[in-house]
């Protein structure tokens, strides 16, 4: 890696968490900047807290704090929250969601960009927000192109793709990992509830693993 | 937010009637549904600040409630509801959570967009 930014880009607060936030510490560390497009604020979350604390109403407001204090703690300097509703991103304009992303690529000229597997992430705004990154970097000449990771697990993935061309292991940095994720309390309370009974739980988060996205073949 | 209690929520439905009213109907059961248990057919759906007027709302049922809204020319039905909450905004939440603390349901009624 050199010093140029990462780019990373979700659709919901703690989508950062499970996938990539130990890859992002590392970097931090290094001193490579990231930039988070986070772009709802996950307002239609089914989980309002363990026990129950947020609404419908409030669950946003507890969302963004959690978001900008588990930002916070996987060295993310800039988050950007972009203000698009939870569920709806398939429904936005592809093209210009693309071109917002591209506008930001073409500020922060970033080595890498990390988001979804379109078709392979099981959330419909998951797959969308996938594939308007997908579409953004399709639009700029390759030779401009960051490469891509993206973040899968429908169950088709290994099928389809093969295994993850690039595994991390983030063991060095699992307890700040596991921070990040139990930053997102209103969502993962239980499951950090889960990981204290049985630290077994904790493995699956100390590899991470993403496909580079291949544009020739598309 | 607190259980609902019929005596309590009813009157405050009442506040709602015979007003041009926001709606904040939904029902989900999570976009991991059908990943967890493929033989589950995932479903739901939601409509935020629906502008409506009712002449007629009942809360009933014993718990999990539900809620019916009469309007001049159709119906707005919730059922599944468990808590509800007068919030400082003036705005009726009623909301259904499932044994996991999970919302299910949410019919939300105020004066103002939400």
């Amino acid at each position: 890696m050199n010093q140029k930014p990462v780019l990373v880009i979700f659709p919901h607060p703690d989508d950062e968490s499970f996938g990539v936030a130990g890859s992002l510490i590392q970097w931090s560390n290094q001193g490579i900047p990231i930039t988070y497009l986070c772009l709802t604020l996950g307002e239609m979350g089914r989980n309002m807290g363990s026990p129950i604390f947020a609404t419908r109403e409030t669950l946003p407001d507890y969302r963004k704090k959690e978001l900008q204090e588990a930002s916070r703690l996987a060295g993310i300097k800039d988050l950007r929250m972009m203000g698009y509703h939870d569920k709806t991103i398939e429904f936005e304009d592809k093209d210009a969601l693309a071109d917002v992303f591209i506008h930001v690529i073409h500020e922060l000229n970033p080595q890498l960009v990390i988001t979804f597997y379109p078709g392979y992430s099981v959330h419909p705004d998951h797959d969308a927000c996938g594939a308007a990154v997908v579409r953004a970097l399709e639009k700029l000449p390759s030779q401009d192109r960051p490469l891509l990771h993206c973040v899968g697990f429908s169950h088709n993935i290994v099928d389809d793709l093969g295994k993850p061309d690039v595994v991390r292991d983030v063991t060095d940095v699992i307890d700040q990992k596991l921070a990040v994720l139990a930053a997102h309390m209103s969502q993962t309370a239980p499951i950090i509830q889960e990981m204290k009974q049985n630290p077994s739980l904790q493995e699956r988060f100390k590899t991470e693993e993403f496909w580079t996205y291949s544009f020739d073949e598309k | 937010m607190k259980p609902i209690e019929r005596h309590l929520v009813q009157p405050l439905i009442e506040k709602f009637k015979n007003k041009k009213i926001y709606v904040h109907l939904e029902t989900t059961n999570g976009a991991y549904a059908t990943h967890t248990d493929q033989t589950f057919h995932s479903a739901g759906a939601f409509i935020r600040n629906a502008r409506v007027e009712f002449s007629q709302g009942k809360l009933t049922g014993k718990g999990p409630y539900r809620v019916g809204l009469k309007m001049e020319l159709g119906w707005i039905y919730a059922e599944g509801l468990t808590d509800f909450e007068m919030d400082e905004k003036g705005r009726l939440l009623l909301a259904g959570h499932n044994h996991e603390g999970k919302l299910a349901v949410a019919l939300e009624l105020s004066e103002h967009p939400f």
